[in-house]
This record gives C-alpha cells, sequence and structure tokens, in this order.
C-alpha cells in the first residue's frame, strides 16, 4: 500500500531549481532509501515531505505531495499538526539542552500531555524502541549532553518516536558516527519499520543495502532510478545507477 | 628565521603586552583607589559600608544609602529593562522580516550611543514631570504601601529606574539579539521537527541561550550600576534608605560627582574615593559573573562541535 505518494515534485531554493519533476510512491511500513552524489537534492526532497522546507525564505515548490492520499501541501493541512505525524532525525543529533527525560517529553509537552504518569511511561517506551532505555534508565536526569555521538542520536530518534509518528525521516542518522554505533541504529531501523514507514538518506551504499527495501537514486535533482533495492544494486536499468551503486564515480 | 615568522612573533609580544597592560591598569586602580582612601579605610573599617550617616561637617561617613541607592536603582532598571530588551531581540532575530533586521538593530544601537547627559535633560523636561503627575494620580490605598509612600515630587528612585531602564536596553538587546543569532538553527529545527509552532520553537532558541541572556542581562546590570550623569539629574540626590520608589534618592557615582570638588578636608576625600573604590569592586563582580555567564554558554556550544563564530563577548563594546 501506498503511503506517501509523490507526482511531478519541482522545488527552488530563490531562482535556482534543485528538485526536477519527482514521482515516486513509497510503500507502508517499509524502509525507502534515498542514495545519490551530495548536493544532489535528498535532503531537500526528505524536508518537503514535513514540510521543514517552510521555514526557509524565498523556497518554493511545485506538484504534488501526498501522505494517505491527503495533500501535504492543501489548504486542509496543518504544517504544524503534519510534523507530529512525520518525525525527523538529522544528520547532527541535535538534542535540547535539557535532561534526557525532558527531551524524550518535550513533544508530549509542547502537544499538551501533562499527566506524570503517561509522561514516564512513554519516556520508557520511546527509550526502549530506541534501544536507549537500558543504557540511560537510572539518569534520566542528567543532561543529554553528557551522552555519546551514537546514544545522542539515538535519544533523537526516541525523541521522535514519543510523539507516535506514522512517518519517520532520516537524514544521514549515521554519518557522524563510529561503525559501532551506526551498526546499532541500522539494526534499530529494522526493528522500528514493523510500525514505521521510513524514508532514509544515506551516504553509504552497504547501509543503504542492509536497511532498505527500496532505493531511490538521486542525481542532479532528478530521479535517475527507483525500485526494489535488490534491483538496483544487483540489476539496475540505468548505467548511470549501476556507476555510482559500484562505486565508479562518487 | 623567516621574515613573515617573525613578524609573527612580533604581534604575538606586542598583542601580549597590551593585553598585561590593562590587566596592570585595572590592578593598578585598584591599588590606587585603596591608598587614596586608607584614612577612610582605617576610621570606619567595615562599619563604612554599613552606615548610614553622612555627615562632612562632623567628619561621620557612612555608605550604605549610597550602596542601596545604587543597587535598588540597577536592580529596578533592570526588571523594567529586561523583558523588554529580551521582547526587542526576539523581534528582530526571530520575527522581524529580514529586510528590517538591519536597520532595526541599528536604531537600537543609535540609541545607546546617545550621551547620558542627553538622556538626563530629557529626564528633567520630560520624564520627571510625567512621573510627578503619576505620583499625584496615585490611589490612596496604594499610598498606604511602603513602595509608594512620600511625597509626589517627580524627582526620587522611580525616575532613575526608567531612565536607566532606557539606557540600559539598547545595549542588553543587542547583546541578547547576537546570542539568539548564534543559536544553532538545528535547535529551531528539531523543535519544529516536533510539532513545535513558531513561537514555541522561539522558546527553545531562548532557552538554548540562556546563561548567556542571563549574562546579557548583567552586563546591562554592570552599566547601571556605574551610570552617573543621568541619574545625578533625576533620583533627587538625597542620601536615605527608602524603599520607595517615590522618595529621593542618591547613589554612589552620583555623591562622588557631586562633593568631589567640595571635599575640602583629607578624611572627606578619602570617604569619596572609598565609595569609589567599593563601586569598582561591586561592578567587577556583576562583571565577572555574567562573562563567566556568556563563556559558559559558549563553551557548551563549542562542546556540541557546532559553529559559533562570535558570540556576544566579542561583540561587547569594551
Ligand atoms: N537553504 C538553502 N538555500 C539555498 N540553496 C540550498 C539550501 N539548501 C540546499 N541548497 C542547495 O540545494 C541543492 C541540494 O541540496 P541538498 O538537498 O542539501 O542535497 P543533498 O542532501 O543531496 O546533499 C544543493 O545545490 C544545495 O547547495
Ligand atoms: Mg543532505
Amino acid at each position: 500500500m501506498t503511503k506517501i505518494h509523490v507526482r511531478d515534485f519541482d522545488f527552488f531554493y530563490g531562482a535556482s531549481k534543485v528538485l526536477h519533476g519527482i514521482s515516486m510512491d513509497m510503500p507502508d511500513k517499509q524502509v525507502t532509501a534515498l542514495i545519490g552524489p551530495s548536493g544532489c537534492g535528498k535532503s531537500t526532497f526528505l524536508r518537503s515531505i514535513n514540510r521543514m522546507n517552510d521555514i526557509i525564505p524565498d523556497a518554493r515548490h511545485d506538484g504534488l505531495i501526498e501522505i494517505d492520499g491527503k495533500n501535504v501541501y492543501g489548504g486542509g493541512t496543518d504544517a504544524v499538526e503534519l510534523r507530529r505525524r512525520v518525525g525527523m532525525v538529522f544528520q547532527k543529533s541535535n538534542p535540547f539542552p535539557k535532561s534526557i527525560f525532558d527531551n524524550v517529553a518535550y513533544g508530549l509537552k509542547i502537544g499538551g500531555m501533562r499527566n506524570r504518569r503517561q509522561l514516564n511511561e512513554i519516556v520508557e517506551k520511546s527509550l526502549t524502541r530506541a534501544a536507549l532505555w537500558d543504557e540511560v534508565k537510572d539518569r534520566l536526569q542528567t543532561s543529554a549532553f553528557a551522552l555519546s555521538g551514537g546514544q545522542q542520536q539515538r535519544l533523537c530518534i526516541a525523541r521522535a518516536l514519543a510523539v507516535d509518528p506514522e512517518i519517520l525521516l532520516m537524514d544521514e542518522p549515521a554519518s557522524a558516527l563510529d561503525p559501532i554505533a551506526t551498526a546499532k541504529i541500522e539494526e534499530l531501523i529494522y526493528e522500528l519499520k514493523d510500525n514505521f514507514t521510513i524514508v532514509i538518506v544515506t551516504h553509504n551504499m552497504q547501509q543503504a543495502a542492509r536497511v532498505s527495501d527500496r532505493t531511490a537514486f538521486f542525481m542532479l535533482g532528478k530521479l535517475v532510478e527507483y525500485s526494489e533495492t535488490k534491483t538496483i544494486f544487483m540489476n539496475p536499468k540505468q548505467k548511470m545507477t549501476e556507476d555510482y551503486v559500484t562505486g565508479r564515480f562518487g | 628565521m623567516t621574515r613573515r615568522s617573525s613578524d609573527d612573533r612580533f604581534f604575538r609580544l606586542a598583542t601580549g603586552a597590551v593585553a598585561a597592560l590593562v590587566l596592570l591598569i585595572v590592578i593598578g586602580i585598584g591599588f590606587e583607589l585603596t591608598r587614596q582612601s586608607t584614612m577612610s579605610i582605617r576610621k570606619f573599617g567595615f562599619s563604612f559600608w554599613t552606615g548610614t550617616t553622612w555627615d562632612p561637617v562632623s567628619g561621620d561617613f557612612g555608605a550604605r544609602p549610597f550602596i542601596w541607592g545604587t543597587l535598588y536603582s540597577s536592580v529596578l532598571a533592570l526588571l523594567l529593562a529586561a523583558p523588554v530588551a529580551l521582547g526587542i531581540a526576539i523581534y528582530i532575530s526571530e520575527l522581524s522580516p529580514r529586510m528590517l533586521r538591519q536597520p532595526l538593530a541599528y536604531l537600537t544601537e543609535l540609541l545607546a550611543a546617545i550621551p547620558s547627559i542627553v538622556y538626563g535633560l530629557w529626564g528633567v523636561f520630560v520624564l520627571v514631570p510625567i512621573i510627578r503627575k503619576l505620583e499625584l494620580a496615585t490611589p490612596d490605598f496604594l499610598k498606604k504601601i511602603p513602595l509608594f509612600k512620600g511625597p509626589p515630587l517627580g524627582v526620587g528612585m522611580l525616575a532613575a529606574a526608567v531612565i536607566l531602564a532606557i539606557m540600559v536596553v539598547p545595549f542588553t538587546s543587542s547583546v541578547a539579539r547576537e546570542i539568539l543569532k548564534n543559536v544553532p538553527s538545528a535547535q529551531r529545527e528539531a523543535a519544529y521537527a516536533l510539532g513545535a509552532t513558531r513561537w514555541e520553537a522561539i522558546k527553545v532558541a531562548v532557552g538554548y541561550g540562556k546563561s548567556g541572556i542571563i549574562g546579557a542581562i548583567m552586563l546591562g546590570f554592570g552599566r547601571a550600576l556605574g551610570e552617573t550623569m543621568a541619574v545625578t539629574m533625576v533620583i533627587g540626590n538625597n542620601p536615605q534608605v527608602s524603599a520607595s520608589l517615590y522618595a529621593p534618592q542618591y547613589t554612589m557615582s552620583a555623591v562622588i560627582a557631586n562633593e568631589f570638588t567640595e571635599a575640602a578636608d583629607e578624611l572627606y576625600l578619602h570617604a569619596l574615593i572609598e565609595i569609589g573604590l567599593l563601586l569598582f569592586i561591586i561592578t567587577i563582580g556583576v562583571n565577572m559573573i555574567s562573562r563567566l555567564l556568556i563563556w559558559s554558554m559558549k563553551a557548551r556550544a563549542n562542546r556540541k562541535a557546532i559553529s559559533m563564530p562570535m558570540l556576544a563577548d566579542e561583540a561587547v563594546p569594551a
């Protein structure tokens, strides 16, 4: 079943057009990987899905993005409400200068949840889902900045999970981490896809191959090829895709 | 040795020497103030801090009313200025249209460039009459509260606090603005991505810069402590320890400015200089604390390996 439906999507920063007629359907409860050389528009595309680009002045778009058949940019969609349904994890972990607990509880609190018991419950559940609970359960009140890089990134994932989104957008979530921390994040993604639709941008070919069900290859703002991850890596239709996945250019 | 590396060394030495010189000057001032007030320090000891009489004729000096006046007026100014300054900083850095940002920032900084005496004149001719009207209109039930007791003179603590607040706002708001500008946009994005409204994202940014903003406010406090001219003109210059906003009071810098030239005997002069010494100590203390706060915020930002090219303390004029 299609969760995210994109048709003829263009994107502009001022006068420069960075996405050209993107069309693709991302299935529900699967992992879709976006790959391609840096600067090809992967982040811009990802940020269009939860309207994070709204806050950039002079940016504009054309075309259609639908989630569950509903136009993301339509009059009936509130960006604030949309972002609660479509969580995001950034390349660099960006915890708030608050305690571990308050980081995870932030989205719940701005959503109006005050009940302490409920908060405790969801914070624990989210940290468990993010595979961080055992490491932090005895120090929930300490600063998030005291965690290691990999732990901070998992904290940011827990923070995103706490508001119970349907979709999780991840922009190179492991690119700043060491191999062990990266492996943990990948494992986590594998587990999360039972409950979430995940779109992940990655630089790392092996990572895309390991974690994703479908892969989209972007180049210079265009979607070159999109299909089953196996096909993209074993049997790509386009020469350009083959060159890229075999590392012939970077 | 190549020419360039010797140039380098020279430059390092020269700037190092200047830095050392600044430190020496500060220590020198402290030393000189102490030396020039020994007579008063010996005679009154710690009771100089607490004594309430200021009687040049009988040679009895206590600085409490001046210390009180300085701290009280500055704290009041701080309470008035902090929310306004923060509001201006938030408006300029987060809410105003991009095109207006530079001009608005420039305008607030322009306010800081107006000489203190001009504020004083404005205070005497505009502010004091307004405050007098306000005092006259005070309802009776309020007059029973110590805060509003006293004759409606216009000049007094309230006028001083208001004028100090106006003078401190541009400075504090420009430092606060600089701090908000340096909050990593990743913080705001994190908030937005969790479904924050614009206002909630601003709260996150302010929270991130909290210690720096407190530092900015404290720096403003430091300025208010030392401000002389405008306050002297509107505070009423009457040494008394009073909680009343309407009472004419006195500040440390004002008494030095007013009485220095008429201090005929040596003890009188030493007492005035000792007030200068106290003011010196208080301001340095306040400044050190506020720098520390700004510095801790910067250190935190660096630890997060987020680039913060220029934080407030480079932006602060000496
Ligand atoms: N905020 C912005 N303003 C202007 N141009 C931008 C902005 N963000 C990205 N770009 C440009 O858009 C293009 C695509 O960038 P991006 O989506 O970040 O690519 P990727 O994530 O694939 O590396 C690049 O040429 C980049 O320079
Ligand atoms: Mg990117």
